[in-house]
């Protein structure tokens, strides 16, 4: 395993972690407010100080990872659910009507500017998690149609796929019980990629204000929330932009990481 | 050449067609109606009706798809609901904000991303090369407006060398315009600079273990000259592609820079018209980028056909 997985992936755990435990426990309850205290930087009670309105930053940042994880997540589910079925179809139908009706489907959806599009989506249907996920989600479903479709026609070429047909196996199954398998790696690799994409477009959204709603703490409000008292209280940005990046950053070096070990190839390329 | 060409157009002018059906039906089902949305609530029905009529909302669907259409492609994008003034004006007085944006966030991510990568790749795996891929997975992990608000800290409010927010205008002179728009292009270019950079280490990577480089290399070329000569004007394809899909995405993704500086450019304008359900304006501006997009795009493919004709072939 190379140094890139152990990281990367040491830091995605640390973040899925904190998420976790936010369900049974924060320091302090993320929503509580303590006018009092309120703008204190890092000290012993407040580990990454308050807010303006004197609620916990640590127990904010915690719960905001679970709106992430969440919101990113689901997105890499809508994206790879309807995705990788087209993607396969069309290798599968390579060069027939449905797969040039995929493929110019999918270049449809990639010339959207991916961030109007979803502004204009919760925009249109009212701001909100769950609009947001579908914003998202919309845009990772021609990233793996092409990605499933693109090693899907080279296996479809393999002798072992040729033996499923004489065997007497259809397209659909092939595709489930051969192909499938045999780009799984590949999705794996893809899904850490635009999981962290939607970690970083769910904070984008959130801060313009079309993500989750308050009291629902996200990343990308605190950062909004911020901006007017960034220059009195700069640790109100620091802190979920570091959050953010380091997220971000581990999900980034565990797809390097998971390429690389994944892909034998690969490895002896690199040595 | 010219069958590949005229078949790319094709295929990009019924791109474009598919996308504004897209469009417009989408925002048509967008629920509340703009008239009545101007009106505000205590609006009387015949007030709302006559203002329906006038707006040339009381027509079917597919008349308004068609007179929509129709003007674009003259170049009349109708007027907005809430201004009173003709969208196509409202375009082009923003577009004079985000288009120098974008190119000038287009040429210092070019300006970082070329000496970068090249760089990298010239020393790979040495520490040089780790340095500046170090950078990079940094790049692309930053949220670009959490980094504008830190340059707002650190140049506007600290140093107080930019301004924090807004645009002086080009009337102020080119130079006070670039300024103003300083700040925003570098936050829009550091993510920017970063995958470019990855692209152009990677492309010439690939290049370095071809024939043709290996023959440069025994003719006595040292490697530094090899790379110069040979090695850059072969990687710049992939490179030139990515450029020009993220010129696109800097004219559209400037959307939340603008936010974050006040800039009033095309995303601003959307984010405004949105608020204000002036769905005229939102239509005309996303067809508008979907339409820069798809243009790109097209060019790019006709650039790479012309430069590899191996290409022409393939689709």
């Amino acid at each position: 395993m190379s140094r890139n997985l152990i990281l990367g992936g040491a830091m995605s755990a640390l973040v899925l972690l904190a998420a976790a435990v936010s369900f049974v426990w924060t320091p302090f309850d993320h929503t509580a407010m303590d006018i009092p205290s309120k703008l204190q930087t890092p000290n012993v009670i407040h580990w990454l100080g308050t807010d303006h309105f004197g609620r916990d930053i640590f127990s904010m940042i915690m719960v905001g990872a679970r709106t992430s994880i969440a919101v990113a997540l689901v997105a890499v589910g809508i994206g790879m659910s309807i995705g990788v079925p087209l993607g396969l179809a069309a290798a599968a139908r390579s060069g027939n009507w449905l797969d040039e009706l995929i493929m110019r489907g999918n270049d449809l959806v990639f010339a959207f500017p991916s961030l109007v599009i979803a502004i204009l989506i919760t925009a249109i249907f009212g701001a909100g998690a769950v609009n947001a996920i579908i914003a998202i989600g919309i845009f990772n479903i021609p990233v793996f149609a092409r990605i499933t479709r693109g090693a899907a026609l080279s296996l479809w070429q393999r002798e072992f796929i040729l033996a499923a047909r004489v065997a007497g196996k259809n397209a659909a199954r092939i595709s489930a019980e051969h192909i499938l398998p045999n780009v799984a790696n590949l999705l794996i690799v893809q899904g850490t990629i635009q999981f962290s994409l939607g970690i970083l477009a769910e904070a984008g959204l959130s801060y313009v204000g079309l993500g989750a709603q308050p009291p629902t703490p996200s990343w990308g409000r605190m950062l909004a929330d911020a901006q007017t008292m960034v220059s009195f209280a700069p640790h109100l940005a620091l802190i979920p932009g570091t959050a953010i990046i380091l997220t971000v950053l581990g999900l980034n070096l565990m797809g390097d990481g998971l390429r690389d070990w994944l892909d034998p190839k690969l490895r002896v390329a690199r040595t | 050449m010219l069958r590949y060409s005229i078949k790319r157009l094709f295929s990009l002018i019924l791109s474009l067609a598919v996308a504004s059906l897209v469009i417009f039906f989408v925002i048509e089902i967008a629920p509340g109606d703009p008239a009545s949305f101007m009106l505000g609530i205590n609006a009387q029905p015949d007030t709302v009706a006559a203002l329906r009529t006038e707006l040339g909302l009381d027509q079917s669907k597919f008349s308004r798809y068609a007179a929509w259409v129709g003007g674009m492609l003259s170049g009349d994008f109708g007027t907005s609901y809430t201004y009173r003034t003709p969208v196509a004006e409202m375009i082009a007085d923003r577009l004079w904000v985000s288009l120098p944006l974008a190119l000038y966030a287009l040429a210092l991510s070019t300006l970082i991303a070329f000496p970068a990568g090249i760089y990298a790749a010239a020393r790979r795996g040495k520490a040089g090369d780790m340095a500046v891929m170090g950078a990079t997975q940094l790049g692309v992990a930053v949220p670009n407006f959490w980094f504008a608000m830190m340059l707002v800290l650190i140049f506007a409010i600290n140093l107080r060398w930019f301004n924090a927010g807004g645009f002086v205008g080009w009337d102020e002179g080119l130079l006070a315009g670039l300024h103003s728009l300083t700040l925003p292009a570098i936050s829009l270019a550091l993510p920017q600079a970063a995958i470019l950079a990855r692209v152009m280490r990677s492309a010439l990577l690939d290049i370095l273990g071809e024939d043709f480089m290996r023959t440069a290399r025994a003719k006595g070329l040292s490697r530094r000259q090899a790379l110069w000569r040979h090695g850059l004007r072969n990687a710049l394809i992939p490179v030139l592609t990515i450029i020009g899909l993220q010129f696109s995405f800097l004219l559209a993704g400037a959307i939340i820079i603008e936010q974050v500086f006040y800039l009033p450019g095309l995303g601003r304008l959307v984010f405004q018209a949105i608020s204000a359900r002036d769905l005229i304006v939102v239509e005309s501006v996303v067809m508008l980028l979907v339409f820069a997009v798809i243009t790109v795009n097209f060019l790019v493919d006709l650039a790479y056909a012309a430069v590899d004709p191996r290409l022409r072939s393939r689709t």
